[in-house]
């Protein structure tokens, strides 16, 4: 990143895009696992007993927290795009810093529900 | 007296940095180092400058990786003795660290941004009222003066050839508010275009970048509510 | 010629498929923590699923929404970062938002209507 990029603003555009990124490689899975209802309840108990595996938990983790991050930032636009402007500022930065922590204590949820 | 290494580029599109040593002064802007290696050093180095006072806006230029006005930033505020100085960024490069301002400037027309007026030298003197809300609105973006810093700050820009930017877009909004202006169908329906302000992602580099604190996100976020309106509005424009 | 406002619409469209699915992406959240507090077998999850038509009508909607989404997302990307041809990328996009779709409605009915065992 040259200089002029450093900025929260741009952090926020670029974890935006590259959770949506993430999420959507992720998508065509998901639904396929999904259909796996299709082939009756073995193969989806399979793949249940699949996503028990440490591994495959870590990554429904990451995109638990890749997920509620997408979803803050897109509002984060949203407020920039259609919401009144503040007369200082207006880029609300410091969302990127708040919707991190809120991913996190989402994905702290998850994982709790998971561990219990 | 200790010295300050200035790494300035050399050629056009094709070409590298070369290095010059200056002495280091109380007061010196990047502008000022730049004049001292043109005349004492390499009188065939090529920059643009004019007022050296922050009025005219010719003189931006990259400065260790960021866009700004050469002859507004001081060295001392650089807080580094190696300062790397090379020309706007998403420009052609005509020589050294003068670019090709002519797509920069086509895209300024393209948003639309021709005044036109329904008045002519008979009519008396059209009254703006300071206080109205399309005016103050239009305030908040009038006082660009076309330098290019946003546009080089903007990785959109970068990205998309079609993107018209946001120096053109911020005057594509403070034309639309300005109540004379009789062509605002056309400027909307520029900034509204393939190139236009949908393309924005809200990067805010511009805004960060902007040497006379404009933000050009704000007046692209103006035209893209006032796109949704006239996009539901039914009508085309 | 295409329409000018092409480019505004397909923005407008992401917005707008944005805002229907924020409380769509609250609730499937939702979904996913109760999920998780709840027994996990094909038998138990399947009994839930096809006991409530709501279901049916939510994810329909959400399977829709986000097949829109995310490839006009992709879309972006792809002219922005790997300077794919607006043309080819549009067409690419169309293909992605016909694979989404399907899929996901296919998950869909299975989860909540499709044949069982
Ligand atoms: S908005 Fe600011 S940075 Fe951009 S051209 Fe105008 S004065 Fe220069
Ligand atoms: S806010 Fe828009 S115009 Fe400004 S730098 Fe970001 S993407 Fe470019
Ligand atoms: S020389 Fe005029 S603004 Fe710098």
């Amino acid at each position: 990143m040259t200089e002029h990029r450093i900025n929260l603003s741009y952090l926020a555009f670029l974890m935006h895009r590259l959770s949506g990124l993430a999420l959507v490689c992720f998508l065509p899975f998901h639904f396929l696992v999904l259909g796996l209802g299709l082939e009756g309840e073995a193969a989806l108990d399979d793949m249940l007993v699949f996503t028990q595996q440490p591994l495959v938990k870590f990554g429904e983790w990451v995109l638990v927290v890749l997920f509620s991050l997408h979803l803050l930032l897109g509002l984060r636009v949203l407020v920039i795009e259609w919401a009144p402007w503040p007369q200082q500022g207006g880029l609300r930065s410091g969302w990127v810093v708040i919707a991190g922590l809120i991913a996190l204590a989402l994905g702290w949820l998850f994982l709790d529900g998971v561990m219990s | 007296m200790s010295h300050l290494t200035v790494r300035i580029w050399r050629g056009a599109d094709e070409g590298e940095f070369q290095d010059f040593s200056v002495p280091m002064r109380e007061n010196q802007t990047v502008l000022d180092v730049v004049s001292e290696v043109q005349r004492t050093q390499d009188q065939s180095l090529s920059y643009r400058f004019a007022c050296r006072v922050g009025v005219c806006g010719s003189c931006a230029m990259m400065v260790n990786g960021k866009p700004r006005w050469t002859c507004r930033t001081h060295i001392r505020s650089l807080k580094s003795s190696v300062v790397t100085i090379a020309p706007l960024r998403n420009m052609p490069r005509i020589k050294d660290l003068v670019t090709d301002m002519s797509g920069f400037i086509d895209k300024w027309g393209r948003a639309g941004n021709v005044f036109e007026s329904q008045r002519d030298r008979g009519d008396a003197p059209a009254l703006v009222d300071p206080s109205s809300p399309m005016r103050k609105v239009a305030d908040a973006a009038i006082e660009c003066i076309n330098c290019g810093v946003c546009h080089a700050a903007c990785d959109v820009v970068s990205w998309n050839d079609a993107y018209l930017g946001p120096a053109a877009l911020n005057r594509a909004w403070s034309l639309v508010n300005d109540e004379r202006h009789s062509g605002k169908k056309e400027t909307m329906m520029a900034a509204m275009g393939d190139g236009g302000c949908g393309n924005c992602h809200s990067q805010g580099n511009c805004m960060a970048a902007c040497p006379i604190g404009l933000s050009p996100t704000r007046s692209i976020a103006g035209l893209k509510k006032m796109s949704l309106m006239s996009l539901l509005g039914g009508s085309d424009a | 010629m295409p329409n000018p406002m092409f480019e505004m619409r397909l923005y407008l469209l992401q917005r707008l498929t944005a805002i229907l699915m924020l409380p769509m992406v609250i609730g499937h959240l939702a979904t996913i923590m109760y999920a998780t507090r709840s027994e996990l077998t094909a038998a138990s999850i399947l009994e839930r699923t096809q006991s409530s038509p709501w279901l049916v009508v939510f994810y329909t909607g959400f399977v829709i929404l986000v097949s829109i989404h995310a490839p006009l997302g992709l879309r972006k990307i792809m002219g922005e970062w790997l300077r794919v041809s607006p043309k080819l990328a549009n067409r690419i996009s169309v293909l992605l938002f016909l694979g989404f779709l399907g899929l996901g409605l296919r998950g869909v009915w299975a989860l909540t209507g499709g044949t069982m065992s």
